[in-house]
This record gives structure tokens, C-alpha cells and sequence, in this order.
């Protein structure tokens, strides 16, 4: 933005899509042959590592504690049951965040001396909720909080789950937030204000957007971080994937329900972030390849 | 009535004092440029006229009402008085349109049928409605600074300042804003220019200022301040600028 007065003419242009995904992957710029190498190298790492595990000693051990198909087949079903808990926990507490997070945000960027204190309360949230470890947040809300018997507050493990990971979240998206909103140049808030803007509608209309757009790549590696997390409300006894896995291997002293309880965590999140990709494309086609309004 | 009146305006960024007691009247429908070296005060001073920055002494008078007293609604002075910035500032995320509509619907709370005819018009009349739905990226600078005027013309302002309009511009594209201004002149908007393009300012002010130093040194008309300029400071600008081959 800083540049913004010499960006003059016209559109850049845009790199052939093949071209910039080689260069995305580090195949470099020769094509068809550079892939070709990519390929054959790879290949040639992983039959090594392969290779080099089979053939140790404990691997028929191994093999069978950990990917022993029978007991993947007998404990997936009831693990992928569980895990529907995780998704609702990190698909309500995302929502949660989101909104928390953008508020606390917006607090810590009013300016004068008449929000100091605000502005503090906001830093020392931030602050607090980024040094202490999620799995105690979860703890102390999840055995003190139903202790209080607080009337019309439900006293679910699940509930209260919810809310330490979005106590513990919003603080670190809210500094995510910050980072965009700061990121938006001053002459943009100048050029709103200056139509007689109110400095609320400027950051609606002009600072936020921008801001948001900006920062989907880390709001998306905080949320994968939290849907990894909610695997935590576990600890209180709440039957979502981890804890269900660790039922099973308690009672076959096989681990491969673990292995399942990861591949389900994976399948969530690599499409979340193929998902943020396509979006972020999206937005860039839509300002630069012009087009309709 | 004067549109703009300016009494002993005073400016200080920290000890640097920008602007020294400035006294400037336009009349309405009047076009005021504004030249002098950089760093004499020509931006800080229309900044201070759309309250961007605040003055710390004296009165600056819009249409009768001053605007520099206390407890005034800076967001509906600014309504009145258009601005255009060097590097020209669109809403990068917004197309033209929306650009254009934004505050008029935002602050005017104009339904939206109406913003959008009226920038529609507008963007006709300044060669610009092929241009409605684009994104201020695709566009040339030439473009967007006409963009720029046209956001804030869509405010129905009575007043148009105009800060180095020109200068992020590539050569070719200069004459393109410069004939935006000149119709806004032919249509009688009254506009206070901070300009280093001197032929244009000769050809199209009814007065023009030289500013040295934060005070205004010398004004009077095109004719008496290119042609036959009484301070020396002026005259050594002009031919500061004379040397550059810009004018």
C-alpha cells in the first residue's frame, strides 16, 4: 500500500495457473521435465523410507498394534460417530470466535484516552488467554464452572468445552484481526472519513473488509489449530473421537483406533484448507480480472 | 457571501510551524490554485479545511458557518467540502460504482436506485461508465484519479479541494484529469487546487497564491503572478520551474 502512488497503468499480468502451481510445489520453471524429476525423486524417497521401516525389527509388532485393519474396520464406525462432536464443537465455537474475536479486535483499535481502559481490558484478555495452556482453561471451566450450580447455565461437559476453547481462541484471532486491520493503509480511513464517513462506517465499510480479507489464511491455520483442540473437551469426559479411540485401545490394547481418530481429523481440515485457497483466488480473479460488480 | 474564508489559520507538527497565519477569501464559483515549492503548505492546508488535521489557531469560515468552532459535527462539514487526495485512494475492495455510492448512500442515507443513477451520470459525463463495474485495480491511474473526483462529486459538495491531483500520474495520462477539472470549472464549482502543473494553473484559476513558508506571499491574477510576479521568492520559484521545462 505504501507504493499506492506509483501503481499507475494498467493490470499486472497474471502467471499461466500451471506455471505458478510448479512454482508453488518448488518444481521449477522447466515443466513437463521438472516433473518428471519431482516424481522420480519422490518416489525413490518413500520406497527408501518404506524399505527402511519394513525391515526393522519391531515392525511385525508395530504393524500389528497400529495398522491392524480388522480393528480399524470394528472401532472406525463408532470413532466417526464421536468425532461428529468434535465438528459440532469447533463448528459452534468458530462462529463464536469469529464475532468475539472481531469485537475484541475493534476495542483494542478505538483510539483516545477515553477508551483507555477498554483497550487495556482488551490486551490483558489477549494476553492472559494466549499464555495459559487451552487444556487447563478447559479444565477449570469444565469441573469449576458446573460446580457453581449458576441457574439456567447448562452443565454440560460439551457446553462448557465450547466455551474455554472460545475464551482461548478469540484471543489469538483477535490479535489475527488486529494484524489486518492495522494492515489497512491510513489513507484509506483519510479517504473515508473525508466523504464525511462516521469512523464507525468507515470501519465497516472500508477498514474491516479489507482487513478480513486479508488475514483468511491465519484466521484458517488458528481454526485448524482449534479443530485439532477440541479433541481437549475429551479430558472432560465427553465422548468425541480421541476419547472414544481411547476407549477402544484400553480395551483391545490395540492402538489403530488412534490411527483412525487421525485420519478423520485430517479429512476435515485439508479440505478447509483447499476451501481458503479457492477463496482467496477468488477474491484476487474478482479485483484484478475484472469482470461484473 | 464568500464560499471559503480562511482568518489567520495556524498549523504547527510539533515545532515544525507549517502554516504561519494564512488569510485567503473564494468567492463563490471562484478557482483558487495554490502553488509553491514542497513543503511550503499547500496540502497541510486544505487538509486543515476538510478537518483532517485540526487547525491550533484562527477561524475557517464555509459558507457563512464557521467550521473551526467548537462542538461541530466534523462528518457533516466534511459532506460539503470535496476532496481529492495525490494518490487518488479508491476503496480497492469496492467496484467503481459502489465507490461512488458509498458515502452518498452510507451518509445521506439515499436509497440506492438513486446513488446509483446519479453515479451512473456522473461517470458518463466524465467518460468513465464503461468503467461502473471494474475494481479501481484494473484500472489506470488516469482513471481512477477521474474515479476519485467523481466519489466526491457524487456528495454534491460546494466546495472542491484538490491536493496535487496530478502528480502520481504518468505524463500521458495527466491531460485526462486536467480536463475534468476544467469542466468542473465550466460548471461553476468553486475549488481551491494545490497544483504544480503552472500552465494549467495559469490557464484555468481566476486567482492564484503563491505560499512560501507557511504564509501566503503573494496572490493576484494568472496574468500578474506568471507574468509580472513583485516578490523575488515568486519570481525565483517561477523560474525554478521555468529551468524544469514545466511551464
Amino acid at each position: 500500500m505504501a507504493l499506492e502512488g506509483d501503481r499507475r497503468a494498467g493490470p499486472e499480468v497474471a502467471p499461466d495457473p500451471a506455471e505458478r502451481r510448479s512454482r508453488i510445489l518448488g518444481l521449477g520453471g522447466s515443466g513437463r521435465r521438472g516433473v518428471a524429476v519431482a516424481v522420480t525423486s519422490t518416489i525413490v524417497v518413500f520406497a527408501l523410507l518404506a524399505l527402511v521401516i519394513t525391515h526393522s525389527s519391531g515392525w511385525p509388532e508395530v504393524k500389528k498394534t497400529f495398522f491392524d485393519w480388522s480393528e480399524f474396520k470394528a472401532s472406525f464406525p463408532e470413532i466417526a460417530r464421536a468425532f461428529l462432536l468434535n465438528v459440532k464443537i469447533f463448528c459452534i465455537a468458530e462462529v463464536l470466535i469469529l464475532v468475539f474475536a472481531l469485537l475484541l479486535a475493534v476495542v483494542r483499535s478505538l483510539p483516545g484516552p477515553v477508551f483507555f481502559p477498554l483497550r487495556a481490558l482488551a490486551i490483558v484478555y489477549a494476553d492472559f488467554f494466549r499464555g495459559v495452556p487451552t487444556i487447563l482453561v478447559i479444565a477449570v471451566l469444565g469441573f469449576g464452572a458446573p460446580a457453581l450450580e449458576l441457574r439456567h447455565l447448562p452443565t454440560s461437559t460439551t457446553f462448557w468445552g465450547i466455551v474455554a476453547l472460545t475464551l482461548v481462541y478469540s484471543a489469538y484471532v483477535s490479535e489475527v484481526y488486529r494484524a489486518g486491520i492495522e494492515s489497512v493503509h491510513p489513507s484509506q480511513e483519510a479517504a473515508a472519513r473525508s466523504l464525511g464517513l462516521s469512523r464507525g462506517a468507515t470501519l465497516r465499510y472500508v477498514i474491516l473488509p479489507q482487513a478480513v480479507r486479508r488475514v483468511v489464511p491465519p484466521l484458517l491455520n488458528d481454526f485448524i489449530g482449534l479443530q485439532k483442540d477440541t479433541a481437549l473437551v475429551g479430558t472432560l469426559g465427553a465422548i468425541e473421537a480421541f476419547n472414544q479411540a481411547q476407549i477402544d485401545t484400553d480395551a483391545t490394547f490395540n492402538y489403530t483406533p488412534y490411527l483412525a481418530a487421525a485420519l478423520l481429523f485430517v479429512a476435515i481440515t485439508i479440505p478447509l484448507a483447499r476451501f481458503t485457497d479457492w477463496l482467496i483466488a477468488r477474491d484476487r480473479r474478482r479485483r484484478q480480472g475484472g469482470g461484473v460488480a | 457571501m464568500n464560499a471559503l474564508e480562511l482568518e489567520g489559520v495556524r498549523k504547527s507538527f510539533g515545532r515544525n510551524e507549517v502554516l504561519r497565519g494564512i488569510d485567503l477569501a473564494v468567492a463563490e464559483h471562484e478557482v483558487v490554485c495554490l502553488i509553491g515549492a514542497s513543503g511550503s503548505g499547500k496540502s497541510t492546508l486544505l487538509r486543515c479545511i476538510n478537518l483532517t488535521e485540526p487547525v491550533d489557531a484562527g477561524r475557517i469560515v464555509v459558507e457563512g458557518s464557521e467550521i473551526t468552532a467548537r462542538g461541530v459535527n466534523v462528518n457533516r462539514v466534511r459532506r460539503r467540502i470535496g476532496i481529492v487526495f495525490q494518490a487518488y485512494n479508491l476503496f480497492p475492495h469496492m467496484s467503481v460504482l459502489r465507490n461512488v455510492t458509498l458515502a452518498p448512500r452510507t451518509v445521506l442515507n439515499r436509497p440506492r436506485a438513486q446513488t446509483e443513477k446519479q453515479a451512473l451520470e456522473l461517470l458518463r459525463r466524465f467518460g468513465l461508465e464503461d468503467k461502473a463495474g471494474e475494481f479501481p485495480d484494473r484500472l489506470s491511474g488516469g482513471q481512477q484519479q477521474r474515479v476519485a473526483i467523481v466519489r466526491a462529486l457524487a456528495m454534491d459538495p460546494d466546495l472542491m479541494l484538490l491536493d496535487e491531483v496530478t502528480s502520481a500520474l504518468d505524463p500521458e495520462l495527466v491531460a485526462e484529469v486536467l480536463g475534468v477539472i476544467r469542466e468542473l470549472a465550466a460548471g461553476g464549482m468553486t475549488m481551491l487546487i494545490a497544483t504544480h502543473e503552472m500552465s494549467f494553473a495559469r490557464e484555468i484559476a481566476d486567482r492564484v497564491c503563491f505560499l512560501e513558508a507557511g504564509v501566503i506571499l503573494e496572490q493576484g491574477s494568472p496574468a500578474e503572478i506568471f507574468s509580472a510576479p513583485r516578490e523575488l521568492r515568486t519570481q525565483q520559484f517561477l523560474q525554478r520551474i521555468v529551468a524544469a521545462g514545466r511551464m
